[in-house]
């Protein structure tokens, strides 16, 4: 049971992290298009973390909520990749502070969305039957949300020198992140074990293979990767998640017992 | 969401240009002065005189720009809703306010006016939008307010609309109606929840309430005795309702939704005017309403900037996109060759 709840957290924490993440474009994006498509992929990832807390609250069976697991757990208990909860910048600390930049918000939705459509795939038959339900729904949205960056990744590679610089700094910055796909947290193996998650480290060809093909055809190049892998997963973050959750909370724990 | 009257003139002291009838064929103006007054539409292709379309164009674009410009009061509360629940529902209405804006842009290009110029006009200044937008949104409970009477007066403007005399405008503004009116009755909901919290949640509604109900009422435009352009948009079935009726009604469908809520509007000469049958209320800082449209509100430079600041940093992403698009088309035509 906890080994479900604490997957379910990972695969939550995921969700929410990127869904706040992108939802900072509403109002600020390149072409208005792109404003109305980045709020589609956000309110897709809010939706299934809602479901996802819904279904760890109710296992939980102590009377906690959605909101509560979203709002009033602290950084080092976020289960998210490390990858989702960096600004759309290159590497800066958490505290400082640079412009949006559009090419780093792509190639990490692509990144993650790319990784997304084998995991829901596989957990369509996970033996938690309501995390089956609601892998079946995420796939559908995963797989709009690979095409949306993935055709936009072509465009910026493939586009002028500008876009072009752009995209390949940002596929070297955010790279190095997704490593942490492939290493294996406790939670994950006790998740693989009790047949309710998948052992991502099984995805990794099929989800290389979707990377070399977009950047190849982006014009890209896949740099080397050694090195740190980051431990999001298990709750070793970067400096850029406490900021994130500072803003996100701040309104709910001002009023812990508020209704909304 | 929109709008305040639709009769501001774009630049100060700048007046709607007149109907010069000597210069257009005067068949083509009898046919078109026949169809409006049988209530008819017009379609793009359809002839109409130039300083019909220069109006259409600026109220349009007018509205268009204060969908755009309207995403960011209530953005400024995404990143911190205070529940998942909260958080969807304001990016899908911010996102709405968004697919608005694209409506009626692509309503104004109909009438041979590109996107690229129209937000030329916002960027550069010269385009005013709805001045309600130009103040700040200090506390969770805004986003409700601006829900329940923006958008609310937003529909009392707006409905009339859907009957405009201008077929592509008509047809957008039906589509739209029927969002706000959904924004508006969330709006309602999310503060009926706020009253049924702590005192904290009930003092945000109150708060809320007494910031924007002045400036809900002033988004209805001038007077109608100051309002010089009304009567040409009458006729040509532009505006169908003037300004101090429609403000009318909005005091009078808000009173009992306020009184429901448990809020206090902030104006003590409101009043029920058993002769009128209809509520009375006090006077409208017109000075203040003035200094807003004209740029020198507590936000517009914040407003505006962020606009131009979203569309500069863009740039290279539109070009990328353009420069995709041209190397996929030669390639085909080389394909092809
Ligand atoms: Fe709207
Ligand atoms: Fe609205
Ligand atoms: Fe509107």
């Amino acid at each position: 049971m906890s080994a479900t709840i604490d997957y379910l957290l990972h695969l939550a924490d995921n969700a929410v992290v990127l869904g706040q993440r992108d939802a900072e474009w509403c109002g600020h994006g390149p072409i208005l298009e792109e404003d109305l498509a980045l709020a589609n992929v956000s309110l897709d990832l809010i939706g299934q973390a809602r479901l996802l807390y819904q279904r760890a609250a109710e296992l939980k069976g102590d009377g906690t909520t959605e909101d509560k697991l979203a709002y009033f757990r602290d950084s080092q208990e976020f289960r998210n990749y490390t990858l989702l909860e960096l600004p759309h910048h290159g590497a800066l600390v958490g505290y400082a502070v640079a412009d949006r930049d559009y090419a780093t918000t792509i190639v990490r939705n692509f990144l993650y969305s790319a990784l997304m459509v084998h995991v829901w795939d596989a957990l369509q038959t996970s033996a938690d039957s309501t995390l089956a339900g609601i892998a079946a729904k995420s796939l559908k949205e995963a797989t709009y949300h690979l095409h949306h960056s993935r055709d936009w990744l072509v465009r910026m590679g493939d586009g002028t020198d500008e876009s072009h610089t752009r995209a390949q700094a940002a596929v070297n910055h955010l790279l190095p992140y997704t490593e942490e796909f492939w290493t294996v947290s406790p939670a994950e193996t006790a998740a693989v074990e009790a047949g309710v998650g998948v052992d991502v480290r099984t995805l990794r060809a099929a989800w290389d293979a979707l990377v070399n093909d977009a950047l190849a055809e982006a014009t890209l190049t896949r740099p080397q990767v050694r090195g740190y892998v980051p431990q999001g997963k298990v709750g070793l973050h970067s400096e850029h998640l406490g900021f994130l959750l500072a803003e996100m909370q701040s309104l709910a724990r001002a009023h812990p017992d508020g209704c909304w | 969401m929109y709008t305040q009257s639709f009769n501001v003139p774009d630049q100060a002291g700048q007046k709607t240009v007149a109907v010069t009838p000597s210069t257009e064929d005067a068949e083509l103006m009898a046919r078109f002065d026949a169809r409006i007054d049988a209530d008819g539409r017009i379609e793009p292709q359809d002839w109409m005189p130039e300083a019909y379309r220069k109006t259409l164009v600026r109220q349009i674009s007018q509205h268009a720009h204060s969908e755009i410009v309207g995403m960011l009061p209530e953005g400024n509360w995404i990143s911190r809703a205070p529940s998942l629940k909260r958080k969807a529902i304001l990016i899908a209405k911010v996102q709405d306010e968004g697919g608005h804006g694209l409506y009626l842009y692509s309503a104004a290009e109909t009438l041979g006016t590109s996107r690229d110029q129209l937000l030329e006009g916002l960027h550069s200044g010269k385009a005013k939008y709805s001045s309600i937008f130009n103040y700040p949104t200090l506390n969770w409970a805004d986003v409700g307010a601006i829900g329940w009477l923006v958008d609310g007066a937003a529909i009392m403007n707006q409905i009339p609309l859907c009957r405009c005399s201008y077929g592509p405008y008509s047809r957008a503004m039906v589509r739209v109606c029927k969002e706000e009116s959904f924004h508006q009755r969330q709006g309602y909901e999310a503060l009926l929840v706020m009253m049924k919290g702590t005192q904290a949640q009930r003092e945000m509604v109150q708060d809320a309430v007494n910031r924007l109900w002045w400036k809900c009422l002033a988004m209805f435009g001038p007077p109608d005795a100051d309002s010089p352009n009304s009567a040409q948009g009458m006729r040509w079935g532009i505006k169908r309702i003037s300004n101090d009726d429609l403000r009318q009604k909005f005091v009078d469908a808000t009173v009992p939704q306020a009184k429901v809520l448990g809020i206090t509007l902030p104006d003590p000469d409101l009043k029920w005017n058993e002769e009128r049958q209809h509520y009375d209320y006090g006077q409208i800082d017109w000075q203040e309403f003035w200094d807003t449209v004209e740029g020198n509100g507590p936000c517009n430079k914040e407003r505006l900037a962020t606009r131009v600041k979203a569309h500069n940093d863009g740039q290279w992403v539109r070009d990328a996109a353009q420069a995709y698009a041209r190397k996929q088309q030669e390639r085909a035509m080389k394909e092809a060759a």
